[in-house]
């Protein structure tokens, strides 16, 4: 069964474009990664799957169900972690913790009190008072606490220290295993290299690609590091070369032999040919009319 | 009732302030009464021969030597005002603060529906000024007895209920408007209470101005009148509740699908 499903989904803000003909397909279960830049429609794609903002054409599905017509009972199963954590002023994180299970009808108590623990946050405190970092704690229990059928987090790492980083991670990675499914928006592609199975890349509000986290980091180019010297002037496939006197690095596409041809006639005092990480693939999928590498 | 309880609370500290201010403000003017009561012949033919300003605050139709004619203006000024300041605030900020406050994001993201957001709310919008207003009746009622007053039951009645009404007009006006705004301004709820307020005592003055008493719910609550006459007009409270309604209908019909940014 697939916990996300959209088909077409377009939003439009007056004449700016928010998501274009969004075809995004997550499976229950999953650990699903949603990458792109500032402005490219991840906020617009979550906050259209929240029912915060109605789309303009096309559906989605959470669980088989409309994201329009059943939003009660899909927020039901959702917890939701924005990117900037905004409560009420004058709250207690306490009562902003009974306050979000008292609007899910449910006792979270238990659950908010072990989540408190394992992040470290103290729950008399007013939210005011509180750093970036612990009132994005606030959001995670917030979310956490009602153990939900899928999480959907935005940028959820910012403000957190490494320590609470990996702590949250831990956290995310159990209820996965316990079967939840998460679809987890970032920038921080290292975030998702760990954590997630697949992922999809969004750019100008379109889906640019959509794999297992494997698949698009495997491709045909290699990075390759020279140390010494050689000319590659004229070599077809070559892309993001550094000369940075005495050693060259730069992704390679083209034929393997004729690079290695070339190599043999340079003075190379060491070689290093390695596959190049997802960081350096969102960068060849953002290159205006870049090609798949 | 959860958002009501939350709302409740949130708005705590403002009830509190605009309620004491009124009730005490209300409690001082009735008890400043038996001082002023044996001046009041002067103070009467003084105030009837201030031309429009008399006819303005109704000052032309009251005996300010009783103790309901008195009270009709001072109430109209003070609980009139004080009161249509406060429903106006609580009722213009009720929604928009959400967004201006970007807590839109928390209070939507839960399993709750629009229907039940915006009812909640409005219900916690009437419970503040419903309690506001017995609070500050049971002030002036107990200031009346302390004073060793005999209570004008009907006219004290259909003040406070004209009030009521008034302040119930004005909510569902401001919470009409909350839903289409994204930044809640006090300005505009506190400039809206003050049109009203000015549009009456401009159709007091000016004869033909007189529709204007149609528009702004102080028309109906024109102490001069009430006391004089011993009831309500219908035909302008009938206009009022329907202009508020018209208000709250259309908070409904813009939040239920407004984007919320």
């Amino acid at each position: 069964m697939e916990a996300i499903n959209t088909i077409s989904l377009t939003k439009y803000y007056g004449k700016s474009r928010g998501i274009v003909n969004l075809n995004l397909s997550v499976k229950k279960g999953e650990c699903f990664g949603f990458i792109g830049p500032n402005g490219a429609g991840k906020s617009t794609t979550i906050r259209t799957l929240l029912g915060l903002i109605s789309p303009t054409s096309g559906s989605a599905q959470i669980f088989g169900k409309d994201i329009t017509k059943e939003k009660e009972s899909i927020l039901q199963n959702i917890g939701y972690l924005p990117s900037e954590a905004v409560f009420y002023p004058g709250m207690k994180v306490k009562d902003v913790l009974r306050l979000s299970a008292d609007m899910r009808k449910m006792n979270c108590a238990e659950e908010a009190r072990k989540l408190c623990e394992r992040l470290q946050l103290n729950t008399s405190r007013k939210v005011d008072e509180l750093s970036f970092g612990n009132r994005k704690k606030v959001a995670i229990v917030c979310a956490l606490q009602s153990t939900p059928e899928l999480l959907i987090l935005d940028e959820p790492t910012g403000g957190l220290d490494p320590l609470m980083q990996r702590e949250f991670f831990d956290i995310i990675r159990e209820r996965n295993r316990d079967g939840a499914t998460i679809f987890m928006s970032s920038h921080v592609l290292s975030e998702i290299q760990r954590n997630c199975t697949r992922a999809a890349i969004i750019r100008e509000g379109k889906i640019i690609a959509c794999d297992s986290v494997d698949a698009l980091s495997k491709t045909s180019a290699k990075r390759v590091a020279v140390h010494g010297s050689v000319a590659l002037d004229g070599l077809d496939g070559i892309r993001d070369k550094m000369d940075m006197g005495g050693s060259i690095t730069f992704l390679y596409s083209g034929d393997m032999n004729i690079l290695l041809e070339r190599l043999s006639t340079g003075h190379i005092t060491d070689l290093t040919v390695s596959e190049p990480d997802l960081e350096e693939i969102f960068m060849h999928y953002y290159e205006k009319d870049g090609d798949r590498a | 009732m959860t958002i009501v309880k939350h709302e409740l609370r949130q708005g705590k500290t403002s009830f509190l302030i605009w309620t004491a201010s009124v009730g005490f403000l209300l409690a001082v003017c009735v008890f400043l009464f038996p001082e002023m009561k044996g001046e009041m012949d002067s103070v009467s033919e003084l105030f009837s021969s201030m031309g429009s300003f008399t006819a303005a605050f109704g000052m032309d139709k009251l005996n300010f030597g009783t103790l309901m004619g008195y009270y009709a203006v001072e109430c109209g000024n003070v609980l009139g005002l004080g009161g249509a300041f406060y429903a106006a605030l609580c009722a213009v900020g009720i929604l928009t603060k959400e967004e201006r406050d970007r807590t839109a994001e928390f209070l939507l993201s839960h399993p709750v529906s629009r229907v039940r957001i915006i009812t909640e709310k409005l219900i916690a919008v009437l419970i503040q000024i419903t309690a506001m207003n017995v609070i500050i009746y049971a002030l002036s009622v107990g200031s009346m007895v302390a004073i060793g007053e005999n209570i004008p039951w009907a006219e004290m009645n259909l003040l406070h209920l004209a009030y009521y009404i008034l302040q119930m007009e004005l909510a569902g006006i401001c919470f009409g408007i909350s839903a289409f705004m994204r930044k809640g301004n006090v300005g505009i709820g506190l400039g809206i209470a003050a049109i009203m307020y000015f549009l009456n005592l401009i159709a007091n003055i000016a004869e033909v101005a007189g529709f204007l008493k149609y528009i702004t719910p102080f028309g109906y609550c024109d102490g001069a009148d009430i006391v004089t006459s011993g009831s309500l007009d219908i035909t302008m409270v009938a206009v009022g509740i329907t202009i508020g309604m018209i208000g709250i209908i259309a908070a409904y019909m813009k939040y239920m699908k407004k984007d919320i940014q």
